[in-house]
């Protein structure tokens, strides 16, 4: 109520005594971002998972692939555990699968399936759903309402049953999982995108732009798209932990990415399997998604607080 | 209002009839039948396989065939159970996925909105972040981490507290023994307990900031009276709304569930039809799902009605 | 007299916020007596609001108080939420300025009415229906029984904010604590309200706390008045004192930034156009039909604008004055061209204007400019005020360099009264004020010839309010343009106007020289929205024949609405093809559409 405005007229004259270079709610955004200890350690968290995987075959001298009959669902040297059956040497630091291969290597490889999806397949979704939520919030009326109707009865349906489907069909092809998923989560974005696009619709702004004889493709262009970033880059954030939950759960099914090549489901499907015998298996790919995902959420609530702060 | 929910559920039918069709032409783009493993037997044989499923005829009729059967709740023979009709399979299985899933709603329901209410009541004080916390850690952890993880801590292990045996079976279902359930329930309630709990809070904080609150907390009412009658059925609402989704993602996780504690519903039907090609019980299968989930979405938007009465039902 | 039903001393209020604390009250001290009505009168940001929801313990989680309120001797302040709640409600009650979102959407007016009775007086479900029919009839809402039943978004804004005030008054209270209850409502429907706080002071004995931003509503109802600003009480005082001698400099500046009907002084309207000057817009039956849905299938046309006519000469200023639904802003995007008219003419310096062709509207971009009512809204708020305000320029005027336009950017800065270092901040960095200047820059960057300004002093304060207007003359005077003021607030209009046109519900019902129209109203309607408005000055607000209408405007989708002032021609069928009142010139240049006799009106 008042107290918000009166805060905000306070801060404006602090600032204008300050300095005449303008703040933008971009650089705003930036400085309460960084301000969110949560957020930036995400943010530092998920780059080392990120450069680690991309540096996979640097870190470790093992493949992912090799398999070492030696030392077949070995515990790390340093597992507190002293009833395991056998201890791996050497820089096998997460342990060794049932057939003899190094799981620290393994849950890198993982990592890049699981990520490389996570980020394609948003990417997909953001496509249609930017697209598709922008025609009809644009176009509005009739054809909004087809529109988005259309994007209701989607949105009730098990989508996750069409996936499989698809994966049954087409033969697990791995490009598929991307657009088979990005598929599904565009509704979301669609929705955010259209619901924005609506209410900058009715904007004064917008208005004063086409009195002031601005034409409709640099409306939308200098307008409509830099006011419908900041929420579509918090629900991409968002996205991209749920893509990986849901690549994670199809290769738990068996429908997602095949052997030799992994992914963080794969890894977590087998240490479920041997859980009793060889838990390493299932607590470093498991703890090491988790925290994945731990990180992408609370960026997205980060940017979310940072470019709407209504002191949530 | 009565003529609202019967044009609403006369507006879910083309639905339904839709997702059919899509399902129905999908699994026939599928290269490769059900029965290529049958390879080796003479023609004739074969032929007469297709005949008696009718996979010989266009597509098309293959098509009409099957609406028909449809409208008469005749969902047709498994290709791969051989002796059953899906009709008898999912007939089985339907009532243990149902109690599974119903018990996982009304747990996630009850605890999420009790949860979320609470967080924003003491909104940025420890317990809110405490709820929180849990509840990120509910929509991270796959359900197939924690189903593993509970198994291990109160089946293999089978916990001791305070002398007292905690135990539980890890698997099947005993003909829905309330010990056999607890786990799968909890495994499939954890995450949309968890999201219900994040989106109620967040409504809740909304709505808490509304200037009829502040009206109603003038008017001397006791702190109980405004959030039961002022705050929660306008706090509901986006709950109401997500009840659709949340279905069909409690249906994806029985998927899981089922597979994982050995649970005879129809979603291991499925994943088992869906390894095998058995297009009959798969279409079956969606099919049903598909029904509940609009059935539920219906229940959702005349309980939106319901709740608020700007919601007009004329149109 | 006896002790004082509410003493307040050392009251100070803080908050808490991201970037540290706002002191929002600063020990602020007063007392209310028995049956007095107290004014509290502020600009946005003054803490008059804080104040009282500190007073009864309604302060926003991240505010704190401290200081001493005492309500019939006992402390209140710091209480418990229990002990509070027997108080609030039943001995102290609270009446918020939105009537809309203060009441709860989902619970129906009886039960939301009826539940303080219940929960403070444990009355019988009947006896409490009872009571809130008697309080209903106090505050006159026709129909009670049936309102009962009704949900908010049922009701007038009018009707809501009376609904409101029975609900607070229900359980006989002997404060009452009004925060700027009238504000979001019209001029003639706050007339009503104020009348009804009125009689409740007067026969029901009630204290009455009205916080209001307008000085002729604090005249016409306190008993005393506090003057407050930035958190302080600059001038307290009886109400006669602060308006006839006010001591402080900012209660005066407070007096002379309020518009007043009765004269015009303070801002000097630009001499009237030349009687040759040529007419330069001309709008004849100029209507804007929206099509509503009534049912599954079915559509109304909600007339908006209804064959709407004038010209305009040059360096002309008209005023068009209407309550909300008036068609006023759908007026003035209908003669720019921002929303497709259903028909008649608009004809800019000769050329038929037509949404359809693009090198028309090129040309009338160049000349007609709008200010907006809300200057945030109007301002994207991820641009620059310097790319806000070029925006025109390089959108019409494409052949200009660079430094060309940063240059005029600059030029108009200075003239609009903004510093043109700023040129790079953004519209959040400034005040309400502020950025409705760079509006007003924006609109005059390519010197247009017709400027409309819709509403565009109205979310302002009162005395940010002046400077525009004054901007506005100024500029006005140094480039001969033409003006189109839209505005609800008759005073407003009264000081830029050089002719003045009433609408009501899409159609002119008047239309005349400014003086005419101040002087000598024809019509009922204008007669009564001068009555309305209040007077900055106790002596005229005592002296005025109070109104006692209850009536409602009726909906504008029914056909009957417009025949309100002419009811002998009525035909009372709401789909019916009613009669049109005609405009009659009952003097040289003074239209008044056809209307009853007032007498003889209902």
């Amino acid at each position: 109520m008042s107290i918000v405005s009166h805060s905000a007229d306070n801060a404006a004259a602090i600032i204008a005594a300050r300095d005449l270079s303008g703040r933008s709610l971009w650089v705003d955004a930036r400085r309460r971002l960084f301000s969110n200890r949560a957020a930036v350690a995400s943010m530092i968290g998920l780059t080392v998972v990120g450069l680690m995987a991309l540096l996979a075959p640097a870190l470790s001298p093992y493949g992912f692939a090799t398999q070492d009959w030696n030392v077949v669902s070995c515990a790390p040297p340093w597992w507190p555990d002293s009833s395991v059956m056998c201890r791996a040497g050497g820089a096998h630091w997460f342990g060794t699968d049932a057939v003899g291969r190094d799981l620290f290597v393994r849950v890198l490889y993982g990592a890049r399936v699981s990520l490389a999806v996570g980020f394609v397949a948003t990417l997909v979704s953001l496509a249609i759903g930017v697209v598709y939520g922008a025609m009809a919030g644009y176009a509005g009326g009739t054809i909004d309402g087809l529109m988005m109707r259309f994007v209701d009865l989607l949105y009730s349906l098990p989508f996750i049953f069409f996936v499989i489907i698809l994966m049954v069909v087409f033969h697990r092809n791995f490009f598929l999982l991307f657009v088979a998923i990005g598929a599904v989560e565009w509704l979301t974005m669609a929705r955010i995108v259209r619901g924005q696009t609506l209410s900058l619709k009715q904007k004064e702004f917008i208005e004063a732009a086409r009195a002031a004889g601005v034409g409709s493709a640099a409306i939308v262009f200098r307008h409509v798209i830099p006011n419908l970033l900041g929420p579509v880059v918090v629900y991409v954030t968002l996205t991209i932990p749920d893509v990986i939950l849901a690549e994670s759960f199809l290769s738990f099914l068996g429908l997602g990415v095949q052997e030799p090549l992994t992914s963080w489901g794969v890894l977590i499907a087998d240490g479920a399997n041997q859980m009793e015998i060889a838990p390493w298996l299932l607590v470093f790919p498991a703890g090491i998604m988790a925290a994945a995902l731990f990180c992408f959420n609370f960026i997205g609530d980060g940017l979310r607080d940072a470019l709407d702060p209504k002191d949530r | 209002m009565l003529s609202y929910a019967i044009r609403r559920f006369l507006g879910a039918l083309p639905t339904l009839f839709i997702i059919v069709t899509f399902a129905f032409f999908m699994m026939r783009l599928a290269p490769g039948g059900p029965f290529d493993s049958n390879r080796h037997l003479p023609p004739e044989i074969e032929h007469n396989i297709e005949a008696a499923y009718n996979l010989d005829k266009p597509v098309y009729e293959q098509y009409l065939i099957y609406l028909g059967k449809l409208a008469r709740f005749d969902l047709g023979p498994s290709y791969k159970t051989k002796d059953f009709t899906v009709a008898e399979l999912i007939g089985e299985g339907l009532p243990v996925s149902a109690r599974l899933g119903l018990s996982a709603m009304v747990i996630a329901i009850a605890f999420g909105v009790a949860l979320g209410t609470a967080a924003a009541l003491n909104q940025n004080h420890s317990g809110d972040y405490g709820i929180m916390v849990f509840a990120m850690v509910g929509i991270t952890i796959p359900t197939f981490v924690t189903a593993p993880i509970l198994t291990l801590i109160f089946g293999v292990y089978g916990l001791q507290l305070f002398g007292f045996d905690l135990s539980l079976p890890v698997g099947g279902w005993n003909g829905g023994a309330l010990r056999n359930m607890i786990l799968p329930v909890i495994v499939l309630a954890l995450p949309q307990l968890a999201i219900i709990a994040r989106l109620v809070r967040g409504s809740t904080i909304e709505v808490l900031r509304s200037n009829y609150v502040l009206t109603a907390k003038a008017k001397g009412l006791p702190a109980y009276l405004v959030i039961l009658r002022h705050v929660m059925p306008a706090s509901l609402l986006p709950l109401v709304s997500y009840l659709g989704p949340a279905v069909a993602s409690l249906l994806t996780g029985s998927l899981v569930v089922e597979q994982i504690f050995g649970i005879p519903g129809i979603g291991r039907y499925f994943i088992q039809a869906a390894l095998n090609r058995d297009y009959t019980l798969m279409l079956g299968v969606v099919i049903v799902y598909a029904a509940f989930v609009i059935a539920l979405n219906l229940v959702a938007d005349l309980l939106y009605a319901v709740l608020d009465p700007r919601v007009s039902y004329k149109r | 007299m006896s002790e004082p039903i509410l003493q307040v001393r050392d009251l100070d209020v803080r908050f808490r916020i991201h970037d540290g604390n706002i002191h929002a009250v600063k020990h602020v001290s007063f007392d209310i007596d028995e049956g007095e009505c107290l004014g509290v009168v502020g600009e946005s940001g003054s803490g008059k609001s804080q104040l009282f929801l500190a007073t009864i313990g309604l302060l926003a989680q991240n505010g704190t108080a401290s200081g001493s309120v005492r309500y019939r001797g006992d402390e209140i302040l710091g209480l418990p939420e229990w002990r509070l709640n027997r108080l609030c409600g039943s001995r102290i009650a609270m009446v918020f300025q939105d009537p809309l979102t203060s009441l709860t959407p989902h619970m129906t007016l009886g039960t939301q009415i009826m539940e303080g009775l219940r929960s403070h007086h444990h009355l019988p479900r009947d006896v409490a229906e009872q009571r809130a029919l008697e309080i209903l009839e106090i505050v006159r809402i026709p129909e009670a029984k049936r309102r009962m039943r009704q949900y908010p978004h049922e009701l007038s804004g009018g009707m809501r904010q009376r609904a409101m005030i029975a609900m607070a008054t229900v359980c006989g209270p002997d404060l009452l604590i009004a925060d700027e209850p009238t504000t979001a409502l019209d001029v003639t429907v706050q007339a009503q309200i104020l009348e009804i706080m009125r009689e409740l002071k007067t026969e029901l004995k009630t204290s009455v706390v009205m916080i209001s931003h307008d000085m002729g509503v604090i005249a016409g109802i306190a008993d005393r008045v506090l003057v407050m600003r930035e958190g302080d009480v600059v001038e307290s005082g009886p109400v006669d004192d602060i308006f006839y001698r006010p001591r402080h400099p900012y209660t005066k500046e407070l007096l002379d930034a309020m518009p007043r009907l009765e004269n015009n002084e303070g801002v000097q309207t630009c001499a009237a156009p030349a009687a040759d000057a040529p007419n330069i817009l001309e709008v004849s039956d100029l209507a804007v039909h929206f099509p509503v849905h009534i049912g599954p299938t079915a559509t109304k046309a909600l007339r908006a604008v209804d064959s709407v006519s004038f010209t305009l000469r040059q360096g002309e200023t008209l005023g068009v004055v209407g309550e909300s639904g008036s068609g006023k802003s759908t007026l003035a995007r209908a003669i720019l061209q921002l929303l497709p008219k259903t028909g008649g003419t608009v004809v800019w310096m000769g050329n038929h204007l037509d949404a359809h062709k693009r090198d028309d509207l090129r040309r009338l971009r160049r000349d007609l400019q709008i200010v907006f009512q809300d200057p945030l809204a109007s301002l994207d708020p991820r641009r620059t005020i310097g790319q806000s305000i070029a925006e025109p320029l390089q959108s019409l005027m494409p052949m200009l360099t660079r430094d060309e336009v940063s240059a005029r950017v600059r030029a108009i800065m200075t003239k609009v009264g903004l510093d043109p270092a700023w040129i790079n901040r953004y519209p959040h960095e400034f005040s309400g004020g502020q950025n409705q200047r760079v509006g007003v820059a924006r609109a005059m960057i390519i010197e247009p010839k017709l400027v409309i300004c819709d509403e565009a002093v109205s979310a302002l304060d009162v005395s940010i309010q002046a400077q525009i207007v004054k901007l506005i003359a100024d500029l006005q005077s140094q480039t001969g343009m033409s003006l189109i003021f839209i505005s609800h607030d008759l005073a407003i209009v009264r000081q830029l106007a050089h002719r003045v046109m009433v609408l009501f519900l899409g159609r002119v019902v008047e239309f005349a020289d400014s003086e005419m129209i101040y002087s000598n109203p024809r019509h009922p309607y204008t007669k009564t929205l001068l009555a309305a408005v209040p007077v900055p000055d106790p002596a005229i607000e005592r002296a005025k024949l109070h109104l006692k209408l209850t009536e409602d405007v009726p909906s504008p989708l029914d056909s009957r609405a417009q025949l309100m002032f002419l009811k002998s021609r009525l035909i009372d069928d709401p789909d019916a093809e009613q009669y049109r009142p005609r405009l009659v010139e009952v003097a040289p240049g003074h239209l008044v559409a056809e209307h009853d006799d007032v007498t003889s009106a209902a």
